[in-house]
């Protein structure tokens, strides 16, 4: 299946051309909080991250569970706690972003696809969460065209959240994204504990976006779904990142792979033997 | 329910040391001998058992029979069907202006949590909240009819007036005061919970989601918050029918207001058996078409309730 989209991404790369989409250079993002009273204390979340995202091109950030990679898509929305600091340089399209700039993007520029489907207001129905993102006339016919885009039926618009199954609801989670002109979405842990049919079908429509020259930041814990979809792999671990590697890297005991880290997330895998050092 | 709730009070008030002959012959007890009272007593059947006195009382409520009152000397449902309106007139205008107003604060306080504004709101509910009706209603019958002579100073139309003169305006003016002192401290309750509610929701993933698409300001507040926040707002709204019967109560006797609330009072004070009974089983009917509603409402504005009605 990898060797299948490289050859895909390779044809697409003909329709439009690349350009540097999102860049993040030595970013770091810290807690202040307050323990046992007035002491006050600095806890780093993430230390050092760089990374890039061109358009059309899928960029998997892989790390552990709380090593902070739910921290960097709320960085780039804008969308941090009040306590929390960040230093280093985030550049969206060349130019550096401001808060203020992030408040304008956010769902114009950069949607979200998030991690929770608890996500969707559990009061509107699909169909109708889907609309309001659409700017534009034939709100209807556009979220038709999207929900069947995502493999949803048409009477799953009249269906409120709590109808709706994990997978079904993680796809309308992507609708939303696919209507919004967003051209850099940053999904979040968006496939988590789906069964083989239901993986496969919420990250279809995530390549889709990428096939449309959309770039895609795709956070997961799950090397596995990373290397199906990803082009790029950044590896994240302990608030630093460690190794940017194709997805054409990962292959037989590692070899191409050049930090261990890496090499042991790859060979801990079962189809390669559940190697642990 | 009804039945436990007259059981009970039938219970309480024949125990209680009030003396049904006694207070229906009131001051003329002078004139009346021994044996006439017996007669009375037998009359009535007061010396049967509590039990049949009970069922005679149940069987007579059934066929829509409350009895006389023994202070207006007219049937019960008469008396409770005039100070209802009266009531209700009082206790709509609280209600809704305290719902309205409740909601709109707590709205205002949940989207600015944290500002000067929302802790300026909170703290005038936590002091309404702690403010007793009565008291409330004194200062506002101190400032509003005693100094500046605004409104009057109590009943529900001009003193000495015939009904037939009284305009729908005196009535009118006669409500501002009670109706005011009622609804400024059930405003509190309101926006306090709407509040919390609010920021509760403010916190959750799917609005957390809606400000990652950019939706902000009063735009997110009216496609995601209104609903998700009227569920708790409506449920005390109407769950507070029995709270708003009590406050009535308090402000009716303290603005002489003639409603319903006032005629409990006396009727308790004094003995009128047969009036009391009636109110008693006629507020705890109210209480609970109040619940019913705020049921029903549920029901409309949230689907996941209605689904779970369809399962079973």
């Amino acid at each position: 299946m990898r060797i299948n989209r490289a050859s895909h991404k390779q044809e697409e790369g003909t329709h439009f051309r690349s350009s540097r989409l999102l860049e993040v250079t030595d970013f770091a993002l810290s807690f202040t909080t307050y323990t046992g009273g007035l002491k006050e204390t600095t806890e780093q979340a993430i230390k050092k991250l760089d990374m890039t995202i061109d358009t059309g091109e899928i960029v998997a950030v892989v790390g552990a569970s709380g090593s902070g990679k739910s921290l960097l898509a709320n960085a780039i929305l804008g969308m941090l706690p009040a306590n929390a600091t960040v230093s280093g340089l985030i550049k969206y399209k060349g130019k550096a972003l401001t808060l203020q700039d992030q408040v304008q993007l956010r769902g114009t520029e950069i949607a979200m696809i998030p991690q929770s489907v608890n996500s969707l207001d559990p009061l509107m129905k699909a169909g109708k969460q889907v609309r309001t993102m659409i700017k534009g006339k034939n709100k209807k016919e556009k979220q038709r065209e999207i929900f069947a885009a995502v493999g949803l039926d048409e009477k799953v618009e009249r269906n409120y959240p709590f109808q709706l199954s994990g997978g079904m609801a993680r796809r309308v989670l992507i609708a939303i994204a696919m209507v919004s002109s967003a051209e850099l979405i940053v999904a979040d842990e968006p496939t988590p504990g789906l069964d083989e049919q239901a993986l496969e079908d919420s990250i279809r429509p995530i390549r889709l976006l990428a096939d449309q020259g959309k770039g895609v930041m795709f956070i997961t814990h799950d090397i596995g779904t990373a290397l199906r979809l990803a082009d790029k792999i950044v590896v994240f671990n302990d608030g630093k990142t460690i190794e940017t590697a194709n997805v054409k890297d990962f292959y037989g005991k590692g070899e191409a792979l050049r930090h261990p880290y890496t090499k042991q997330l790859w060979n801990a895998l079962p189809q390669n033997g559940f190697h642990t050092p | 329910m009804l039945g436990a709730i007259s059981l009970l009070s039938f219970i309480l008030i024949s125990n209680s040391p009030i003396d049904p002959v006694r207070s229906y012959i009131g001051a003329d007890m002078m004139l009346v001998s021994p044996e006439q009272r017996q007669q009375i007593a037998e009359y009535w059947g007061l010396n049967e058992s509590k039990t049949s006195q009970f069922f005679h009382w149940v069987k007579a409520v059934s066929q829509g029979d409350l009895g006389t009152s023994l202070l207006y000397r007219v049937p019960v449902t008469d008396v409770i069907a005039e100070r209802f309106l009266a009531s209700l007139a009082l206790m709509a205008v609280a209600w809704g202006l305290s719902g309205l107003f409740g909601f709109i604060l707590g709205s205002i306080a949940g989207m600015k949590q944290g500002s000067w504004l929302d802790r300026f709101i909170k703290g005038y509910c936590f002091i309404l909240a702690s403010t007793p009706t009565f008291w409330l209603g004194l200062v506002a019958l101190m400032a509003f009819s005693v100094w500046l002579g605004w409104f009057p100073i109590g009943l529900g139309s001009p003193a000495g007036m015939l009904a037939e003169d009284v305009t729908l305006f005196d009535r009118l003016k006669h409500l501002v005061l009670p109706a005011l002192t009622l609804s400024i401290v059930g405003v509190a309750n309101v926006a306090l919970h709407t509040r919390q509610k609010l920021v509760e929701v403010l916190n959750s993933d799917y609005v957390r989601f809606a400000k990652a698409k950019g939706e902000k300001g009063f735009s997110l507040y009216w496609r995601h918050g209104l609903r998700n926040i009227s569920l708790p707002a409506i449920s005390l709204q109407f769950a507070s029918f029995g709270e708003l019967f009590g406050g009535a109560v308090l402000a009716e006797q303290v603005f002489s207001y003639p409603g319903l609330g006032q005629a409990i009072v006396q009727a308790g004070l004094e003995g009128d058996v047969p009036l009391l009974l009636g109110i008693v089983l006629f507020s705890a009917l109210f209480v609970f078409i109040g619940n019913l509603l705020a049921d029903v409402f549920y029901r409309i504005i949230d689907p996941r309730i209605r689904a779970e009605g369809n399962y079973e």
